[in-house]
């Protein structure tokens, strides 16, 4: 009598060699470390520039701990001892190698190689754990919606004219949400263009005739699923806007998700000055293109003040005064893509590409005005908060207007085209960023953040390792006392399933934050209640008479079926939890859920092998319970 | 024979005792209920939208300058401890008016860097521990997703217990959840404890430890119901209860030890999380031993009621020496 066949004490030790390897990595701590990439794929990360930072490091007196290169990826990686060596590394390498190339923060591991080849890994820390910033963004919608409304009315312009319809005019309909009015004379003109649109618009918009005293109207009313594809649409474009400006700042392993159709998760691990990247992503930019006003003088119009009738003067970024056509030849919202690039005689430029629509108008302005110049002007609206006098928050919003680039217009340009003549890699890099960020649609609002210093990170990550250790062997003790040999069974079965909760974690290559802790810690205490359930009902089986290795065996099998009902609706709350779908609770549910799975196959399967490998198929006559 | 020997031991009639336990629980959820329509809960930021700034400062401080020089700033700040003296929290309500536009959000969430900004410069030493900003919209989902959890989770066990037991057993089962969750906010409230989203996960983890408690002691109340055939229902429940106690108490021991570790070593910031825990985990304990079954008694739970699915286990007892 109970007495285990081999493959199960197998299965047990395969499980526990197996979990010990994947927990392995988190015992090894990463290190604060400094990350050096070329700002630019063309540029070369050579050994003399490690030389070069190793010795301006030298000369700082900051000692490095290790460095990890890697040529083909294009990336070092500085260790050092302490987050302050680290700060002031950083500043000393960017110092040292200027804007050519980006310097981040980071925390690297230091995971040996044998581990890392079975891609053993460490689990992620949270940003409540390491430091950082959390940023949910709400992108505003109305923006989009008006944008959709927009394009649609010119859409709408050019069929009527094509099909020869005559209409009075169509513009934004108030009574009726998302939706146009378009006015006619004539009733069955009318009739006709509803025919025609419908034709043509047919899962996009919904048509209706609503006849005003002005007219004959049609009101055009987007669908839900054409404003739904134009939100996913522009969160795509305001997270890849997104990604990119965050990429410019340098912070390593920025991580942007889309949350729902309207929000974006921004999470910036080791960020130290919220304040500086916030201003860097609320700001939104627009492009325009003007024609350049090459029949007067800038310098004459900005002497006198009287600038010429149809002209604007703006300022390039150098300061000279430029005269532009006020008419704009294409907005920043049409641009697709915009990359840094090098043209046919290896000099530095920019590729852009434009949506159909904006290339049509540009291929048709273009050729009429070959050999004239052209401008980009860049716009950026910043808001800048004043506190006045009385304590209200007065809010400014700065537009400021900067010509970018002016070029002349070789021929006549289409959906692709390109701009030349760029001084450096550098500028034409700079130009393609700004190209992109102004193709950024939508304005964004930051609705929540949550920052954590590194410094409460640090106080964090060692309070709750404290609280589990300690918490841990308080149980173990217990145990230990109070069910003698079977508790230092019992005992063993939790140490498994600790290592078993971090190797899944680690596995999953899942986000430990501190309320995940809390849940690990709850599962502990959780987890011996399956064992105390065996072991009461084994002590009431002697009770009651049985011998003690019937005992054993009825002891497990009657405190099967309360241990599964138990854990089950312990189970379903779990899961309730992890669907409410915010951040620290979820880390708390994933681990309370991992922990109460894999503590019913340590506190049941695993004490049973152990204890019958003590007791069992012996003659025994007392058990130490 | 089995069922005249435990019958024989000294038992603790704890279904005698259920009335004034009922009269405790009664008073207990009374005073819940009543300070939480009275008082309600101090909800925090995560909750009503706000801003909390907690600031490291190189030496203990007192929090009386800083709430001057915020003062003298025009923010309307509440300014406490927190932990340690060295540490200082911050806390700023939005007022309510605000929520329609959202243009400000951004301005909104600037104000944490402002405040940092304004107490830096009297004190170049300190450091920004940590920024939480909530946006209104936010808070009120969060609210809203938090009772739709409760629920959910709620309906789901019901489900659960009703399919495994009776439908009464589940009706007990929800009575002793609610119980404990009441109970538990409603210290919350009458003391006057920040609630935040932390919080609210203990409550939701305490709706899973209350009924994995509950179960155990309904387990054996189905089990008795077989094997006891002569027993009337408040002998089997009380028996029941009496044979599961070592075990409820030992269980609610080893994680109360865990717990007071996370409440003691855990640091500030779960500290509302655990006492919610510590709390729930003695009130779930109680309403294990007293206010689920008593609840069973009263809605007239009889054995008939469980044998038609239960053959298997009568069959499996005969057989038993």
């Amino acid at each position: 009598m109970n007495r285990y066949p081999l493959w199960k004490y197998l299965l047990l030790i395969a499980v526990t060699v197996i979990a010990l390897v994947y927990a392995l990595p988190n015992l090894y701590p990463s290190e604060p470390a400094v990350q050096v990439t070329p700002a630019e794929k063309t540029t070369l990360l050579g050994t003399g520039t490690i030389e070069t930072i190793k010795s301006k490091l030298a000369e700082a007196s900051l000692s490095v701990k290790s460095i990890d290169t890697d040529i083909n990826s294009q990336n070092a990686v500085f260790h050092f001892d302490t987050p302050d060596t680290q700060l002031a590394a950083q500043e000393t390498i960017r110092k040292a190698l200027g804007n050519e190339y980006k310097t981040a923060l980071n925390l690297a591991p230091t995971t040996p190689e044998w581990l890392t080849s079975m891609s053993a890994k460490p689990m992620n820390l949270g940003l409540d754990l390491r430091g950082g910033v959390h940023f949910l963004m709400e992108v505003d919608m109305s923006v989009a919606i008006s944008k959709a409304l927009d394009r649609h009315k010119d859409e709408f312009r050019t069929l009527l004219r094509e099909k020869k319809l005559r209409y009075l005019g169509i513009k934004k309909y108030n009574k009726i949400p998302n939706s146009l009015i378009l006015l006619f004379k004539d009733e069955t003109v009318r009739n006709n263009a509803q025919t025609a649109l419908k034709r043509e618009y047919r899962t996009d918009v919904d048509f209706a005739k609503a006849d005003t005293e002005k007219g004959f109207g049609l009101t055009a009313t987007l669908t839900d699923l054409n404003i739904k594809n134009a939100k996913r649409f522009i969160l795509q474009q305001n997270i890849i806007t997104l990604r990119r400006k965050l990429n410019s700042t340098g912070l390593s392993e920025p991580i942007i998700q889309q949350q729902g159709l309207e929000r974006i998760v921004v999470q910036l691990p080791g960020v130290q000055d919220p304040s500086a990247v916030k201003e860097k992503l609320s700001g939104t930019a627009t492009l325009e293109f003007h024609m350049v006003d090459e029949g007067n003088d800038a310098q004459q119009a900005l002497a006198s003040g009287q600038i010429p009738a149809g002209s604007k003067l703006f300022k390039e970024r150098n300061g000279r005064p430029v005269l532009l056509k006020r008419k704009i030849i294409l907005s920043g919202d049409r641009i697709t893509q915009a990359s840094a690039g090098f043209d046919e005689q290896q000099m530095p430029s920019v590729n852009i590409s434009l949506d159909a629509s904006g290339a049509k108008r540009f291929s048709k302005i273009t050729g009429a005005n070959i050999k004239k110049l052209m401008a980009v002007v860049y716009i950026e609206d910043k808001y800048i908060t004043k506190k006045l006098d009385d304590g209200t928050i007065h809010k400014k919003r700065v537009t400021k207007k900067e010509v970018i680039s002016i070029a002349q217009i070789q021929s006549q340009l289409g959906k692709r085209f390109m701009i030349n003549g760029l001084d450096s890699p550098q500028e034409a890099h700079l130009l393609a960023e700004d190209l992109r960020a102004g193709a950024l649609a939508a304005p964004i609002y930051i609705v929540e953040e949550r920052t954590v210093g590194p410094s409460l990170g640090a106080d964090n990550i060692k309070a709750g390792f404290n609280s589990v250790i300690i918490g841990f062997i308080l149980v173990l003790i217990f145990m230990a006392v109070y069910y003698k040999v079977f508790g230092l069974v019992a005992n063993m079965a939790l140490t498994l399933n600790l290592v078993l909760i971090v190797a899944i974690l680690s596995l999953m290559q899942a986000t430990l934050t501190l309320p995940g802790i809390a849940g690990i810690v709850l599962t502990v205490g959780m987890a011996v209640d399956a064992n105390v359930l065996i072991f009461e009902r084994i002590k009431e089986e002697l009770k009651n008479g049985l011998t003690p290795q019937a005992a054993i065996h009825s002891g497990y099998e009657k405190a099967f079926s309360t241990i599964a009902d138990a854990n089950i609706t312990t189970l379903i709350a779990a899961i309730v939890l992890f669907g409410m779908g915010t951040g620290p609770i979820q880390g708390f549910a994933t681990t309370l859920a991992i922990g109460i799975v894999s503590s019913m196959f340590t506190a049941i399967f695993g004490t049973r092998a152990i204890i019958n490998m003590i007791y069992g198929g012996k003659k025994i006559t007392k058990l130490s319970i | 024979m089995t069922a005249k020997k435990t019958t024989t031991e000294k038992l603790i009639n704890f279904v005698g005792a259920r009335k004034p336990a009922m009269m405790l629980s009664a008073l207990l959820i009374i005073a819940s209920i009543g300070s939480l329509i009275v008082n309600g809960l101090n909800l925090g930021v995560d909750f009503t939208g706000g801003t909390v700034i907690e600031i490291g400062y190189p030496e203990a401080t007192d929090v009386e300058p800083i709430r001057k020089k915020l003062a003298e700033a025009k923010f309307e700040a509440q300014v406490q401890h927190f932990g340690t003296a060295k540490d200082v929290l911050i806390r700023i309500t939005p007022p309510k008016t605000d929520k329609t536009k959202k243009i400000t959000s951004n301005e909104k969430a600037k104000i944490g860097d402002q405040i940092y900004a304004v107490l830096k410069q009297d004190n170049p030493n300190i450091v920004l521990r940590r920024v939480e900003f909530v946006g209104p919209q936010i808070g009120d989902e969060l609210r809203d997703d938090g009772g739709v959890a409760m629920l959910l989770a709620l309906a789901g066990i019901l489900i659960y217990v009703t399919l495994r037991f009776e439908f009464r057993f589940s009706l007990g089962a929800i009575v002793a959840l609610l119980h404990d969750v009441i109970i538990t906010i409603g210290i919350f409230s009458i003391f006057r404890i920040e609630f935040d989203l932390t919080i609210l996960a203990a409550v939701l983890a305490i709706i899973g430890y209350s009924l994995n408690d509950t179960i155990v002691v309904f387990d054996r109340i189905r089990e008795n119901y077989l094997k006891l055939r002569k027993a009337s229902s408040e002998e089997s429940i009380n028996i029941s209860i009496n044979q599961t106690l070592s075990r409820t108490i030992v269980t609610s021991l080893t994680t109360l030890l865990v717990l007071l570790a996370l409440f003691f070593l855990g640091g500030e910031i779960i500290h509302g999380f655990s006492m919610a825990m510590i709390i729930g985990v003695v009130v779930g304990t109680y309403s294990s031993i007293y206010v689920a079954s008593s609840s069973l008694i009263m809605m007239g739970v009889t054995r008939e009621a469980l044998l038609p699915p239960e053959k298997e286990g009568a069959d499996e007892l005969n057989e038993l020496p």
